[in-house]
């Protein structure tokens, strides 16, 4: 472009050529953009009219109208959205007389209970094993090693059917089962116990809730460390007073015959996978942390001990500021892959959005519009994990500042 | 530019393809690759069952792929067993990966109005039951009440489950699904299901394979009836009809008397019935697009009907499920085994 222009400026009388070749030049290529585009769009309406005719001879109908049928079977765990009596859909736990859209929806529940989960536990997992594995301790740096390495590579599905048979599924039974101050351990799962709001309208408990809330977001986002700890400590007594005063109780759960009522619980299928996931995806992290620290120069190790600061502090203050900002779009890529990998949960029962869709599929007939779905649905989520870690990249590198 | 050419020669191969699988039947594709892919389970003894101790495949639903294979090919081996799970065997028919499935399935009006596939005749009768372990102190399914209860993912019994607590009004109970029969049995055993439900013959099997079969109890309830019969993708009658008669000419066989171990003595009968019913003189075959002899095959591969029963489920084996008094036995016994006529 500047090499046409200057030689422009050299002689006028070919301005006029010029500027024709360099249109023609660019209907030329935007002919051609459109024509790939053209092509493109007409070998996807082949290919669709392929698929609809080829389906249409084997007499099998397509379309989306089975979503809105009884379902008809049960799902395990896991709430969806039904129409209730307000405005906004109600979350509700699934039923068998809700639709088969419903029961999507509790799919869709499900893989992004366990995807959140992960996500948080294993980067914290990971960013520790990572730091462990540069540790100045030989028992904590080979540990790290081990493990990673150990997790790294062997087949997550093999993993799986490990955590699930070989440990979930070991827990005592429900007459057996281990109970720790309310906290009840069976193979039916793990209970704990809940939080349930008694306190009404009462201006007192609502004030106390609030003040609660308040106080957490400032723990965790005030800038002055000093701040975040009188923010936590005004959480803690907010919350025993709202006790005291008969704003909230715990509930807690109760062995029967088969399981626990009360509380909240972990089904053992969730606990599997989760588990399964976040130690798979940590070691993957813990690979990504260690190889940034190393990347990290030498010199700020150095400068950091110069200055008197202990390991620790070098570590939490200078090395994993400089780390995170480096390792986030790795971080992004681990978490897609890993939401995506809840798919397994197939493997041990688990009701994801993949093993649900198995049954609708199975009860319905209709399996190729059931993977349209399915598809489209962890595209989304993946768009949403890879947009929230694009926006935190943009937070933690703003432009213009080096690295 | 390359990418695009092969993008185009795809989509045209793939147009191709479906308009040729459309229009050919699945019987003369069968007839011209010379070998039968048939679906059946390899986790279910008794119906589908890989032996580990002799690497063969096992049951009645092999059997009776080998005597669609004898009857269409006239070669019992020439068949190619593919596994299907509960989950994927009507895919793997309508993607015309496997020519018929034998999969112990369950006929219900759902699976033929919408999912392009038509149902062979029953092949066997049974009824969906529950397995508890002896010890857990169940004795009926009234029992049961906020229990889990694991079942194969895409079965029936997901749906007839579902029905039964409805029905009885329970609120707490759970249905936990897996992929297949094998881990369905290690929860159960691992205490993580408090009740394993399948069809009746598959519970027996089950128990009847493990270390110990005392420890697990089949309780006497039945949830619902189970009717088992193959399938074939829609629309196809020309290789429906010629599997739907290979099955009642298995029940004929029976019938008839002829096994087996007498059909050479049969073949030189001077009945005129069975004559034409062997294709000694004449036969049936030939319009339904098979040699005439294709009863006479099936029975020389696996027996009649009640020799593949016997083989399979019967008083020899592990599982024994008693044929008398069972919709099982021939009609003429008070069953529901019932050829229609052969003329």
């Amino acid at each position: 472009m500047t090499i046409h222009e200057t030689s422009a400026v050299r002689g006028m009388a070919d301005h006029d050529h010029l500027k024709s070749r360099r249109l023609r030049n660019r209907i030329r290529h935007e002919a051609i953009q459109f024509g790939v585009i053209a092509i493109v769009v007409a070998l996807l309406g082949l290919l669709a009219y392929a698929i609809k005719s080829g389906l249409a001879e084997r007499g099998i109908r397509f379309s989306f109208s089975f979503l809105a049928n009884t379902a008809g079977f049960d799902i395990s765990e896991g709430w969806t959205l039904a129409s209730g009596e307000s405005f906004l859909p109600d979350l509700t736990l699934f039923s068998p007389d809700m639709t088969v859209a419903s029961a999507f929806v509790t799919g869709i529940f499900n893989t992004a209970k366990v995807s959140i989960l992960a996500i948080i536990l294993s980067t914290v997992l990971g960013t520790m094993l990572g730091v462990g594995r540069l540790s100045t301790n030989w028992v904590v740096r080979n540990l790290c090693f081990w493990i990673v390495e150990f997790v790294r590579n062997t087949p997550l599905l093999i993993q799986l059917v490990f955590w699930y048979f070989a440990v979930v599924l070991r827990f005592p039974p429900m007459a057996s089962a281990a109970h720790f101050y309310g906290l009840i351990v069976s193979q039916q799962g793990v209970y704990v116990p809940s939080l349930s709001w008694v306190g009404g309208d009462s201006m007192l408990s609502i004030a106390l809730a609030t003040l609660i809330l308040v106080s957490v977001v400032g723990a965790i986002f005030d800038p002055v460390k000093g701040m975040r700890r009188i923010c936590v400590a005004a959480a803690v007594v907010c919350f025993a007073l709202l006790f005291v005063t008969g704003g909230a109780e715990l509930n807690f759960p109760v062995a029967n015959k088969f399981k626990a009522s009360g509380g909240t619980s972990i089904s053992p299928e969730m606990a599997a996978l989760l588990l399964a996931i976040v130690v798979n995806s940590a070691s993957f992290i813990a690979e990504t942390v260690r190889g940034a620290i190393d990347a990290l120069p030498k010199s700020q190790w150095e400068a950091a001990a110069s200055l008197g600061l202990s390991r620790r502090y070098t570590v939490n203050d200078i090395v994993l500021p400089q780390v995170f900002r480096v390792v986030l779009p790795s971080f992004g890529n681990q978490y897609i892959s890993l939401t995506k990998n809840t798919a397994l949960g197939i493997a041990v029962g688990y009701p994801d959005l993949f093993n649900i869709y198995g049954t609708i599929a199975n009860q319905t007939g209709h399996s190729l519009e059931g993977i349209i779905i399915v598809m489209a649905s962890y595209l989304i989520l993946s768009w949403i994990i890879s947009t929230l870690v694009y926006l935190a990249n943009r937070r933690l590198n703003p432009t213009g500042v080096p690295r | 530019m390359n990418l695009l050419k092969i993008l185009t020669g795809g989509v045209f191969a793939a147009a191709a393809f479906g308009a040729a699988q459309a229009s050919a039947s699945v019987l003369d594709t069968v007839k011209q690759r010379g070998v039968l892919n048939c679906g059946t389970d390899n986790t279910a003894p008794g119906f589908g069952y890989l032996n580990t101790t002799t690497g063969q495949m096992e049951g009645l639903d092999v059997d009776f792929c080998k005597a669609v294979a004898a009857g269409v090919l006239g070669d019992a081996s020439k068949v190619k067993f593919m596994t299907v799970t509960d989950k994927s065997r009507f895919d793997a028919v309508l993607t015309g990966q496997v020519d018929v499935v034998f999969a112990h399935t369950t006929i219900k009006p759902a699976r033929e109005s919408s999912i392009a596939i038509d149902f062979l005749p029953v092949n066997f009768y049974d009824g969906t039951g529950l397995m508890v372990k002896a010890d857990a102190g169940i004795k009926e399914f009234g029992d049961l009440d906020g229990a889990t209860i694991c079942t194969t993912q895409g079965s029936a019994t997901e749906t007839v489950l579902t029905a039964a607590f409805k029905a009885r009004g329970w609120k707490d109970s759970k249905v936990l699904t897996y992929e297949n029969l094998e881990k369905l049995f290690s929860a159960l055993n691992s205490g993580r299901c408090n009740a394993m439900s399948t069809d009746k013959s598959a519970l027996a099997a089950w128990a009847g394979n493990a270390p110990t079969p005392t420890d697990y109890l089949i309780l006497p309830d039945t949830l619902d009836k189970s009717p088992f019969g193959g399938f074939v993708v829609a629309n196809d009658s020309k290789w429906r009809n010629a599997l739907r008669w290979i099955e009642y000419g298995l029940f004929q066989a029976e019938e008839s008397d002829i096994t087996q171990a007498n059909l050479a003595e049969k073949l030189k009968s001077e009945d005129p019935f069975v004559q034409k019913f062997l294709g000694v003189d004449g036969g049936y075959g030939k319009d339904f697009g098979l040699a005439d002899d294709f009863i006479a095959q099936a029975v020389k591969a696996v027996g009649n009907y009640g020799e593949v029963y016997d083989r399979n489920l019967g008083p020899r084996t592990k599982m024994y499920l008693d044929r008398k008094g069972t919709p099982n036995a021939l009609w003429t016994q008070g069953g529901a085994i019932y050829s229609p006529l052969w003329n």
